[in-house]
């Protein structure tokens, strides 16, 4: 099965590489408190009290959904290496090196297969570390091959987006990723399984204008900035001042746009619930939160899960 | 009325003088000989200039305020065309023009921006800045199209889907990803035919198509050369760099395989003889239709996505 590369288990602490010392305390961006580091990340990085949902790492996120936070990390396609020998301040080429030594990622999504309450899944993250997160060859590439491996697997596709869009130094490549990535959701959408997006902070651009919003559920974290056009370019369009919570999760849902906003702490037994239901697979005793619930999380803005069978 | 590119300077100053001399040879003076070699070195200057444009420079060509829009191109083309509006949801947006009309006798439906022409028609059409509701309008008539069995064809000039408040409240995004599902989801061919600019998802959402045509100083892009400069160098004024930078040339796309044909554009760009581009365009769509028009839906379903799963894998 040459798509496994390497099976991911808990105890093989693969490099969770957070630049932040571990021993340091950081500031909310929301809040201004300071918090110890150690604490946000024990907490799925929210922050405790707050509850502002920080950025979390591709690694740490498929950690935080697997059963047992074990996977299969899935070998991903090779791509064209910088095929418009593109230069800006610096080579296309110098910042991708970067990036890959900075995060230890290949380039933006990673793709793992495992269970999620012992049903398989599908689920690819995008991490924003990586250059943004932008949609270039390799992260169209990367969702193809996790839609098109759901489909072999029969099992859901979970999104887990983060992006500011198309990687404009592969130019119309880039581009060409949308209309890429849609055909894999089409042949999921065939194989009548369930794909879920889980917008993240911050998901805007190409990314929103394609696979991220196509989702059969649409799921958003809280806070989370959602958008095809930056608020500035709006800001300088329009030449006046954006509502409050603009493009947030809060805003999106109440526009329609997304099916709910759920607290990340809620995430995994609800894609649970969710990939259980889609698929029509038995109702199963909800695994255990893989973290504690902070006693002072505000309500969640979720369905209640229903008594298990 | 001429008006000329910045770079067009000295085929201007040499058509000043073939005009100046025509008034003077008006009062009878003889000097025919030398109109005709002044306007012959004019025409070699715009030839030569036209072989060697630089992706600024088509850039500028591309938006040519004269450059043939949809209304032209539906006017020569299409027979019996019946625009319809709105998307049944919101509202109607005369940034995408839509409807049903004949191509050389057939039953085709049409959708495209319009940029408008003259400063009321601009404003009427939004520059063919798109809102949801045109994405939203296009995705209809498109899935109306599939159903009759009727070709599409997309005409596409825009600088980008509108960003505004309203636009993003109503879904921009969702729209354009919807817009792009259809395209991939129809079973009749479409051909989709980059006049102007192509640029990002406002493009994309109406460009995926069985057949890619573009014109030869058209520009296909993932972002402005402008918005790139602002973004990637912090400044704007870098904006002939990033078009370098991110080749957003007919003849790229052709090398990269994201276009299937290149249109040629008659010397001076399309704007000079838009009769005879035009014409040319109705070729090419013609031929492109010959060649898909006996295939069943999953056929023609099928190679376009596997052309669009294709494209870059060969550049590795």
């Amino acid at each position: 099965m040459n798509w496994i590369t390497n099976v991911v288990r808990p105890k093989i602490r693969s490099i969770l590489r957070r630049e932040t010392p571990e021993n340091l305390w950081i500031k909310c961006p929301d809040s201004g408190q300071l918090v110890f580091y150690k604490d946000v990340e024990n907490n799925q990085f929210v922050i405790p009290g707050s509850n502002y949902h920080m950025r979390m790492g591709a690694a740490a996120r498929l950690k935080s959904v697997f059963d047992n936070e074990t996977w299969y990390d899935i070998a991903l396609p090779e791509v064209a290496a910088d095929p418009l020998k593109f230069r800006d301040e610096r080579k296309y080429a110098d910042r991708i090196k970067d990036a890959r030594t900075k995060t230890g990622m290949n380039d933006a999504i990673k793709v793992g297969y495992g269970k999620l309450d012992g049903l398989g899944v599908v689920i690819a993250v995008q991490d924003f570390d990586f250059m943004g997160g932008s949609l270039g060859m390799a992260a169209g590439e990367a969702v193809v091959k996790g839609l098109e491996l759901a489909v072999e697997k029969k099992s859901p596709f979970i999104m887990f987006a983060a992006s500011g869009g198309a990687r404009m130094q592969e130019g119309i490549l880039s581009l060409m990723q949308m209309p890429r990535t849609t055909v894999g959701i089409q042949m999921l959408r065939e194989a009548k399984l369930p794909y879920i997006v889980v917008l993240t902070n911050p998901t805007t651009g190409g990314v929103t204008a394609s696979y991220a919003m196509l989702g059969d559920v649409q799921i958003a974290e809280p806070g989370a900035l959602i958008g095809f056009a930056g608020a500035r370019v709006i800001e300088q369009t329009i030449r006046e001042k954006l509502p409050e919570g603009f493009q947030r999760a809060e805003y999106l849902k109440a526009h329609g746009m997304v099916d709910m906003v759920v607290h990340r702490h809620e995430l995994r037994p609800t894609l649970a619930r969710l990939c259980r239901v889609l698929t029509k697979a038995p109702a199963a005793p909800s695994t255990s939160m893989p973290k504690p619930i902070i006693p002072d999380a505000p309500a969640l803005d979720a369905i209640p899960a229903a008594p298990s069978a | 009325m001429r008006s000329y590119l910045d770079f067009e300077k000295p085929v201007a100053e040499l058509d000043a003088k073939v005009d100046e001399l025509r008034t003077l040879a008006a009062t009878g003076s003889d000097i025919g000989d030398e109109i005709s070699r002044i306007e012959e070195k004019a025409s070699q200057a715009l030839t030569d200039l036209y072989a060697n444009l630089s992706p600024w420079q088509k850039t500028l060509v591309a938006r040519h305020p004269q450059r043939p829009h949809l209304a032209d191109f539906v006017t020569a083309l299409i027979t019996d065309f019946t625009p319809l509006a709105g998307d049944r949801k919101f509202g109607e947006d005369n940034a995408l023009v839509g409807g049903f009309g004949r191509f050389r006798g057939e039953s085709i439906c049409v959708i495209g921006q319009e940029k408008g022409s003259t400063t009321e028609s601009r404003i009427k059409h939004n520059f063919g800045m798109a809102r949801p509701e045109g994405y939203r309008k296009a995705a209809r008539l498109m899935e109306m199209a599939d159903r009759f069995g009727i070709p599409v064809l997309s005409l596409v000039d825009s600088a980008g889907a509108y960003p505004g408040v309203d636009a993003e409240e109503r879904g921009q995004a969702e729209a354009i990803a919807r817009s792009t599902d259809v395209c991939l989801q129809l079973g009749v061919p479409n051909i989709a035919v980059i006049t102007g600019e192509g640029m990002s998802g406002g493009a994309i959402a109406i460009t995926t198509a069985s057949r890619v045509l573009m014109l030869e100083h058209a520009i296909y892009s993932v972002i402005s050369p402008e918005g790139a400069a602002s973004i990637l160098w912090r400044d704007s004024a870098k904006a002939q760099e990033a078009a370098i930078n991110l080749k957003v040339t007919a003849q790229d796309m052709l090398r990269f395989g994201v276009i299937d044909e290149i249109i040629k554009e008659p010397v001076g760009g399309a704007h000079r003889d838009p009769v005879a581009l035009i014409s040319d365009t109705g070729d090419a769509i013609a031929h492109a239709l010959d060649e898909l028009r006996h295939l069943d839906p999953a056929t023609i379903r099928n190679q376009r996505r596997q052309k669009f799963l294709g494209i870059g894998r060969k550049l590795v």
